[in-house]
């Protein structure tokens, strides 16, 4: 008697310390062309019980496979070669390695007891199927439940989530929800079946900043509430530092460094690891301070600087190099199903900007909130409802949008721009030496030897090898891309380049390799940025400038140091709080991520602004300049 | 739902309009009319022609009235349900397509059944099983369904038929039927003639559809809310039925709209190798001996069941897929 108690004392104990998961020596590797390639490499992770288990590592370093085969969702050509995956619930220990990953076993696992989020939450729901549908599925699948206990299983859970009204919510589309509630109700959908493990691949890398604090603190507090395990997989180490109790390194699909978070955060030991630190911009480095990148690259500007001539100081002082005067985008929006209602929705109003020659001008705002349409209004992509864009051509004032095309033809070289994703902003059917002969050929410059010579400099300009000119672009890696797409944008010797999120599609430690490389071109060529991003610790490490935008209009304007220092409006204070620092000491402050902060009706005044009033910009210091509401 | 379905019906009218005015100007564009075409073959023939008949008729026909007036005489008289009067047949259209028009559809519905019953099975299993050998095999077949000319499988199908099943060259029935009432036996001998057209008309419609079926579902089959549904615990087919495979079929409800003319001038060539009663070889006697009531009521036909087939496939289009309900109207 006295045994048996004592041993199921033990057990429990046991029970207790074993960890929920443990993977020991787990390989993974996938079918390419008939031969094995190794994903994944003697990976040993173990996690806690109520834990966080954070996984680091860049695109392509198997962090994402691991979990995958946690999960027994490995894509069609990939197996696990060798290694176990322990799961142990309750009394019972599963090796998951051992199942087959159709199988029934499986299945039962999936999504019950082990579930997942991913990056992109509007793809990876079906957007033909109801929320309802789609969150009540899991529970359906795993639980015997009757038509209305399920509706208010779901209901619960689309509370819990944060859904502003539920109700309506379970009979809305994926398409209809914003992208952080497409993320909740992926959250909703993961855990209705409270499961001992949510595995969260990525989960806020396609929010915005201010969204992914909101999406990381519920998660924290579902964690608590259900007591479940988290694998978090992310390449953001703010997002582990505010998140995680163990952290696992990968680097080509092995572990390199693993271990509580203090350890590795205080005293990182890889070099990798310390590489990746550095390779972070942070929003408050000195000015000669440089990101450290993984690959630095090495840029030879003696070519095209040769073609470039110097601005005169008279032609910089005759006026701005770009000034915004008053402009204005109304969209017209038709709501409801079948009829039409049409409501004025303002992308961009009453903006006005001055960019100094030389400048390089940083732009901040969240997704929605019109920097893409200003910077399309800008190329002339899109006509303004209202306003002027004036441009200083070597000390002429031209307003861009008077020009006929003829003119707008001769005056395209002059601005130029760099877009978001590298990937499909390079035609795949060219290659790099036809890319970067194109701009040259449709203005007519040349012949085509001086062309090739041409593309070769550019080459060298952005640190690539010009043996690579005959090569198609799918052959390079995102960051190599990049540097092809902007060297492209400078064939022309434009004096002015526009900057659309040019690194948010980058890994950490390409995306330092950029920056640092448009930086240089920066002071080397004298050129003027207009740099687009919503990560506020980017724009601050390549701007002299920085410009807050919210919903459509600019909010607060200063020098970054000012920026830094005394931050005035209540938007700017939310975006600040929101960036997640890699830094234990330096957690989330979620007081600022409310409706008084983020919600322009919501400000307190004098900043609160309603749909009449677009209040005006008011100058409070050096430079500084803050939007308040229109003194009556 | 209901303001946006009675806009769209009352679109239709002024497309309907257009079209009959481009029907009737293009049935007119070849030189001289049906009279003038029918005294050309009687003197080719070497009989002589009684011109005051001519006169006769041509003025019984309105043919001598001006073009804008005998397009009013048509359309009026076609919205009365009056659909003219076939030179050819001395016979009031309707009469002439009616009997046919039943076995045109008979034949016509059997083709589509037979294509999807066909086409799913195989796309499904091609899309589900990309670059298998049974894959490349289907695919072969698929081919050679597509590239091989109908009328050349026709005869050679007449040929095969005849030969080890004893059915009789051509038609859709026994001889002894033709002209008989409806009766059992001949629905019988129907059915039995029924399959060669089917299977002949239906096989580039099928190869075609395995195709883009194969096509949209593969597609749909990388995309991530699928690896969603199976880490929820779905079993791989209710997962391939439920999302995949409902995402792929816009393509499918988009064609019912073309569907529907196809019905009514089913496969011209095939119908007349095979000889069919079908509607496919009146339309083509008809426009070349520019017999001009029959021709233009049968592209009159086309048109509306093509306008009809559109609407009926954009309501089912917003009705399976919430995209287009609720973003169609949206503009940026």
């Amino acid at each position: 008697m006295f045994v048996t108690e004592a041993a199921e004392h033990q057990q429990n104990q046991t029970q207790q310390e074993q960890p929920l998961l443990e993977v020991r020596n787990l390989a993974v590797n996938f079918k390419v062309h008939g031969s094995d390639v190794a994903a994944v490499k003697d990976v040993s992770l173990s996690i806690p019980r109520g834990k966080t288990v954070a996984i680091v590592g860049e695109s392509g370093s198997g962090k994402s496979v691991t979990s995958q085969a946690i999960l027994g969702i490995l894509p069609a050509n990939g197996y696990i070669a060798s290694g176990e995956i322990i799961y142990n619930h309750q009394s019972t220990r599963i090796d998951i390695a051992q199942l087959s990953p159709k199988g029934s076993q499986m299945r039962d696992l999936r999504g019950n007891q082990i579930s997942i989020i991913f990056q992109e939450p509007m793809v990876s729901l079906s957007p033909v199927h109801t929320l309802l549908d789609q969150i009540g599925e899991a529970l359906k699948l795993h639980k015997q439940v009757s038509k209305s206990g399920l509706r208010d299983a779901v209901l619960r859970m689309l509370e819990k989530t944060g859904f502003p009204d539920p109700e309506r919510a379970l009979t809305q589309y994926p398409f209809e929800l914003s992208g952080g509630l497409r993320q909740r109700a992926m959250i909703a959908m993961a855990l209705i079946c409270q499961p001992s493990l949510l595995i969260a691949d990525e989960p806020t890398t396609a929010l915005d900043v201010t969204v992914q604090a909101q999406i990381l603190q519920l998660i924290k507090s579902l964690q608590s509430e259900f007591g479940m395990s988290v694998l978090l997989i992310t390449h953001d180490l703010g997002v582990v530092a505010n998140m995680a109790d163990d952290v696992v390194v990968m680097f080509h699909g092995e572990v390199v460094e693993r271990g509580p978070i203090e350890a590795l955060f205080n005293n990182p030991q890889h070099p990798y690891l310390k590489a990746l630190f550095a390779a972070i911009p942070t929003f408050d480095m000195e000015d000669d301070a440089r990101l450290q990148s993984l690959r630095p690259v090495t840029l030879d500007s003696k070519y095209l600087k040769q073609h470039r001539h110097q601005w005169t100081e008279e032609q910089k002082a005759i006026a701005p190099h770009l000034c915004i005067r008053n402009l204005c985008k109304d969209y017209q929006t038709r709501h409801g199903s079948w009829q039409g209602q049409a409501s004025i929705t303002h992308a961009v109003r009453d903006f006005n900007l001055q960019i100094p020659v030389g400048e390089s001008f940083g732009l901040v705002g969240e997704s929605g909130c019109g920097k893409t349409t200003l910077s399309k209004m800008l190329m002339r992509a899109l006509e303004p409802t209202q306003g002027e864009i004036l441009y200083n051509d070597g000390g002429q004032q031209i307003n861009i949008n008077q020009l006929t095309d003829e003119q707008m033809r001769s005056f395209r070289p002059k601005m130029q721009f760099v877009f978001q994703d590298p990937f499909s902003s390079l035609s795949p059917r060219m290659t790099v030496l036809d890319i970067l002969q194109e701009p040259f050929i449709i203005h007519g410059i040349g012949d085509p030897q001086s062309n090739k010579e041409r593309a070769k400099e550019l080459m060298h300009l952005v640190g690539l090898d010009t043996r690579f000119l005959n090569r198609y672009p799918h052959s390079f890696s995102g960051g190599q891309r990049q540097r092809i797409s902007i060297a492209r944008a400078l064939a022309l010797e434009p004096d002015l380049l526009i900057l659309d999120e040019p690194v948010s599609a980058l890994d950490v430690s390409v995306q330092a390799q950029i920056l640092n490389l448009l930086k240089d071109l920066q002071q080397d060529l004298g050129l003027t940025y207009l740099f687009i991003s919503h990560n506020l610790a980017v724009v601050d490490y390549i701007a002299d400038r920085i410009g807050v935008m919210c919903r459509g209009q600019l909010v607060e304007i200063a020098p970054r140091h000012t920026l830094f220092r005394d931050p005035r409006h209540p938007y700017t204070h939310a975006l600040m709080a929101a960036i997640p620092y890699p830094e234990l000491d330096r957690p989330l402050d979620h007081s600022q991520l409310d409706r008084r902060h983020m919600d322009p009706t919501g400000w307190p005044e004098p900043f609160k602004l309603i749909d009449d009033d677009p209040g005006q910009m008011r100058e409070i210091g050096p430079d500084h300049f803050i939007r308040e509401m229109t003194t009556p | 739902m209901l303001k946006y379905l009675a806009k769209r019906i009352l679109l239709m009218i002024p497309t309907l309009v257009v079209i009959s005015m481009l029907v009737f100007i293009i049935i007119q564009l070849p030189p001289g009319d049906y009279l003038e075409s029918y005294i050309a073959e009687l003197e080719s023939q070497g009989e002589s022609v009684d011109p005051q008949k001519i006169e006769f008729l041509r003025e019984e026909y309105g043919l001598n009235m001006p073009l804008w007036k005998q397009y009013l005489v048509w359309v009026t008289g076609f919205v009365q349900g009056d659909l003219g009067y076939s030179f050819e047949y001395n016979l009031p259209v309707s009469e002439v397509i009616g009997d046919k028009m039943w076995l045109t559809i008979i034949v016509s519905f059997f083709t589509i059944l037979v294509t999807w019953a066909i086409a799913f099975p195989i796309g499904i299993y091609s899309a589900t099983h990309p670059y298998s050998w049974s894959d490349y095999g289907l695919t072969l077949v698929g081919f050679l369904g597509l590239a091989t000319p109908n009328f050349l499988l026709a005869l050679v199908m007449l040929y095969l038929a005849n030969r080890y099943f004893g059915t009789s060259i051509g038609g859709l029935m026994d001889p002894e039927y033709m002209d008989q009432p409806w009766s059992w036996a001949k629905i019988k001998s129907v059915l039995e003639h029924l399959w060669i057209p089917v299977l002949v008309i239906g096989t580039s419609g099928t190869a075609g559809m395995i195709r883009r079926l194969r096509a949209n579902l593969m597609d749909e089959l990388r995309k991530p809310y699928v690896v969603t549904g199976r880490a929820k615990g779905m079993g791989e087919t209710r997962l391939l039925v439920k999302y995949p495979l409902r995402l792929s079929l816009n393509f499918f409800i988009a064609d019912i709209g073309s569907i529907l003319p196809s019905i009514i001038s089913g496969a011209e060539v095939v119908a007349v190798v095979l000889s069919l009663p079908t509607t496919g070889p009146i339309l083509l006697a008809a426009l070349q001996s520019q017999d001009m009531y029959l021709a233009g009521s049968f592209l009159m036909f086309l048109a509306m069941l093509t306008v009809i087939g559109v609407l009926i496939s954009d309501i089912a289009l917003a009705m399976l897929d919430p995209r287009i309900r609720l973003q169609g109207g949206s503009k940026k």
